[in-house]
């Protein structure tokens, strides 16, 4: 333990290095802004969520409230939650919503990981195309290609007139308003999330471990598994983290793509606060919506500050 | 890394760019129908590129989308560059784990839950302090919050594979700290901090979620008027728009990576 003094003195030192104040500054900005407009709204919803539901605006009771003769009075409660748990809504949503982003997350490292290999090993001159289709849709306005998404699946859409033009079937299959269209439309927006971390792992592998595994016999099938699938994990796991929390919380996939026989937890939430006008619950479903999350970003928040300090 | 590739990644490959594809590719090719059915080809026709031009709440909402796109993106490139520097030169400060958790966290927390709870923020602010109100600003607030972890994590990565010697020469030789960034550091991560700004200005101007939430009466940004016109149905006038947006970010996107391409090479 330093003393009080000894700190203060240390403050005072390092507050005389060169550029000193300067750090201070260029610290305290992100910082505050990151503590007041990210950190402190989490801490009002967490609040909000064991606040009493009033008629009114703001549509809640403070917890803390001076009545008269100086008396404080305290709305605490924990009904918001036991609604959540009583009600077969809330429960049903939340499964689904899990079960959903795990699901797409799944097929999406299959379908990504194939990619991203075979642009790994794709010749060089091609690689820069490969990528670039890659990173396009990536920076496309997601609403539009949900909306592109409404105009293949729906019944006269891109997809049944192609199978009905082949022969392949005779009436159009319903995609759109099921929950194979949820499905589809997370795989779809959030495909280049996966293929990218992936590609950056196997990219910076190096070969000759590869050629190593050869010449000691190591068939390919057995090398990929024991050489490149692990060093790649990383790229793996970044990947399925960008696809899953995301997709847990989607509102507008499901709003848009799905119908009413898949509910997820971000439209539960949506119609609790827009529709309902009931702030608490939303809070509440917000609440256990970032219970899940919480063991999932921490994961990516350390991962991530591992990996982007660059060294 | 070359070699074999097995079948099934070509096909996988093949398969993954037809699936990304074909549902922007139809979107681009009904646009130019002269049916309003959106799917039934009715001739060759620029109609609907003319009825965009005449629709004056998506072209206002268009307007209003930049703007705040482009204070959000210049908000967040100074957040952002701020705190990349605090990230990898400042070594460890105390606090850093809540830090690099808060400038990470954003990156993935699902929106209905960012949008939320700066609503709720904005509420108790207006109750306490009577400020900000809800509107254009409060927008750009909450799109700067989450646009600035985009900007650390890629002038992060930029500041990360510098090599230090450069500033630590400039500093042997009598130069403030300040100078030094200046004249040494920026110069280098410039590339990063266009790129940064790029990225926050398209994430600010495709939000639909966090804009619903932090919006109030009278600011309807584009992507709430698209949405709710979605919501009534498919219309030729969203695909012409979809095209525009897809043919600009498409060319920024070659341009700016032929660019970068070009620096390297």
């Amino acid at each position: 333990m330093r003393s009080p003094a000894k700190s203060f003195a240390a403050v005072v030192r390092r507050l005389h290095q060169p550029g000193a104040a300067g750090r201070l500054t260029a610290l305290a900005i992100p910082y505050g802004w990151l503590a007041l407009f990210f950190l402190l709204p989490l801490l009002i919803v967490l609040k909000i969520s064991v606040s009493e539901s009033v008629m009114g605006i703001p549509p809640y009771l403070p917890i803390v409230q001076l009545a008269e003769k100086a008396q404080v009075q305290i709305h605490l409660t924990f009904s918001n939650f036991a609604l959540l748990l009583r009600d077969n809504m809330y429960v049903v949503a939340y499964i689904n919503s899990v079960k959903i982003a795990a699901i797409s997350t799944l097929i999406s490292v299959v379908i990504g990981y194939s990619m991203a290999y075979a642009i790994a090993r794709s010749p060089l001159r091609w690689r820069y195309l490969l990528l670039m289709l890659i990173i396009i849709p990536f920076w496309t306005s997601f609403l539009i290609r949900i909306y592109a998404m409404i105009g293949f699946l729906k019944d006269n859409g891109l997809i049944n007139n192609v199978l009905m033009a082949l022969g392949v079937i005779d009436q159009p299959i319903a995609i759109m308003y099921t929950p194979t269209a949820v499905y589809i439309g997370i795989i779809y927006s959030y495909l280049p999330f996966m293929v990218l971390p992936i590609y950056a792992a196997l990219e910076r592998m190096d070969p000759s471990l590869l050629e190593a595994a050869n010449d000691l016999g190591a068939r390919p099938w057995k090398a990929f598994l024991r050489v490149t699938l692990p060093l790649s994990m990383p790229g793996v796991v970044a990947g399925s983290l960008l696809v899953f929390i995301p997709a847990v919380g989607e509102f507008v996939i499901p709003e848009l793509l799905g119908g009413l026989g898949s509910p997820m937890i971000g439209k539960v939430l949506w119609a609790e606060f827009f529709s309902n006008r009931d702030w608490p619950v939303a809070s509440a479903v917000a609440v256990a919506m970032l219970a899940l999350l919480v063991v999932p970003v921490m994961m990516f928040d350390r991962f991530a500050s591992r990996y982007f300090r660059g060294r | 890394m070359n070699g074999r590739l097995p079948w099934f990644a070509i096909s996988m490959l093949v398969l993954g760019y037809l699936f990304l594809y074909s549902p922007i590719l139809s979107l681009i090719f009904y646009s130019f129908n002269e049916s309003r059915l959106v799917t039934v080809w009715g001739g060759f026709s620029t109609k609907w590129y003319g009825e965009l031009m005449q629709n004056d709440a998506l072209l206002s909402g268009a307007w209003l989308s930049v703007q705040i796109a482009f204070l959000t993106a210049s908000v967040a490139v100074v957040l952002g560059t701020l705190a990349a520097f605090a990230l990898i030169r400042f070594g460890d400060f105390r606090g850093r784990t809540l830090f690099a958790g808060m400038v990470t966290a954003p990156l993935v927390m699902p929106e209905v839950i960012t949008g939320l709870s700066l609503l709720l923020l904005f509420v108790a602010m207006e109750g306490v302090i009577g400020w900000p109100g809800r509107g254009m600003l409060t927008i750009v607030i909450a799109h700067a919050t989450f646009a600035t972890a985009y900007v650390t994590v890629v002038v992060q990565s930029r500041l990360g594979q510098l090599d230090m010697s450069l500033e630590e020469a400039a500093m042997d030789l009598g130069a403030r700290p300040f100078k030094v960034v200046r004249v040494i550091t920026l110069p280098l991560i410039w590339p990063a901090m266009l790129a940064g700004w790029l990225l926050a200005f398209t994430l600010s101007f495709d939000d639909l979620v966090i804009a619903t939430f932090a919006s109030g009466p009278g600011a309807k940004t584009l992507p709430m008027e698209v949405f709710s016109s979605v919501r009534m149905g498919v219309s030729p006038q969203i695909n012409a728009l979809a095209t525009i947006f897809i043919v600009v970010v498409t060319s920024t996107v070659v341009i700016a990576n032929q660019l970068a391409f070009r620096r390297r090479a």
